[in-house]
């Protein structure tokens, strides 16, 4: 999925006024969570103003899918079974699952949302 | 003291807008204590006042039910100072709502002077909270008959809303109470 500068650009800008960090921390690899410290409340704030920019509509679960990570035959022992993997790949075609995939602890599905994921999923609902 | 920043309603469009004014006294406790010398009205109270707005305007659809906190004050510039014998008028219109929570844009004003511009998130928070809610019913409708919001509170339509039957039958059942506690 080819991401456009004029995409990356809007999407930087919407997290620099969203989360109060520096243009320059916003890469294409940098973590939502654990490089740009962003909160659930963030999250809020985020989608409304990628709505905004772009005239899309998004859910929260698309970018977090709370039935797939609670469901009990998708979750073991606080990891995400094949089948529960199977499962995200395919609701998030837009999302690099691979390093969740190396140890796929529920509690960590939060922090692998990267920037380029959030611009690969806009391109997506652009489409 | 309380801890009420509005003095009341003089708009209310459900999930749109609203307006609520405060009038800054002299004689006010923040007044006294900040700053010793150039008394003016805190900014932080400022935020406050159009939290509280803002806080009502979102979960009054909602029958006053969500425990509503704000979340974030995600932009808050302030262009002139407020002092004692301002009104000032805190315009609170809603960005988007969703299940989690809510944005609002404030304005507040100074007669016709623009005085701050903010922006603030609100969060809806479920029962992992705990289920009892964050104000008694019965004490959240008196608040807000005092703020007048029922007197000019309309839906998207243009209709007057009412209290919400719960919060009346909580005022009914405290006041049975008290009747039972006062004959005692």
């Amino acid at each position: 999925m080819q991401v456009s500068e004029e995409v990356f650009s809007k999407v930087q800008s919407a997290l620099v006024d969203a989360l109060g960090v520096d243009d320059n921390e916003v890469t294409p690899e940098a973590t939502m969570v654990g490089d740009l410290g962003a909160e659930s409340i963030d999250f809020l704030d985020i989608v409304f103003k990628l709505e905004k920019s772009f005239g899309i509509k998004i859910a929260t679960e698309d970018l977090f899918p709370k039935d797939i990570l609670t469901e009990s035959s998708y979750v073991q022992d606080g990891k995400v079974t094949a089948p529960g993997i199977a499962e995200l790949k395919k609701r998030m075609p837009w999302a690099d699952l691979s390093k969740f995939e190396k140890n796929p602890r529920v509690q960590d599905f939060g922090d692998l949302l990267t920037v380029s994921d959030l611009c690969r999923y806009v391109v997506s609902k652009i489409a | 003291m309380r801890w009420f920043w509005i003095d009341r309603f003089t708009e209310f469009v459900r999930d749109t807008r609203a307006t609520t004014i405060k009038n800054v006294s002299f004689g006010e406790e923040p007044i006294d204590d900040y700053l010793p010398g150039h008394p003016h009205y805190p900014h932080s109270l400022i935020i406050e006042g159009m939290a509280q707005t803002g806080g009502l305007l979102v979960s009054e659809s909602g029958g006053f039910r969500t425990k509503t906190v704000l979340a974030k004050v995600t932009r808050a510039t302030f262009h002139r100072l407020v002092v004692p014998g301002d009104q000032i008028q805190l315009k609170a219109v809603v960005q988007n709502k969703q299940p989690l929570g809510a944005i609002i844009e404030g304005i507040v004003t100074v007669g016709e002077i623009v005085q701050a511009e903010l922006e603030l998130s609100f969060a809806f928070l479920d029962n992992s909270f705990g289920e009892k809610a964050l104000f008694e019913p019965e004490d959240l409708l008196r608040t807000l008959r005092i703020l007048k919001l029922f007197d000019v509170a309309v839906d998207q339509n243009g209709n007057r809303i009412y209290p919400p039957e719960h919060m009346l039958e909580a005022e009914r059942q405290a006041a049975q109470g008290y009747r039972l506690k006062r004959a005692l």
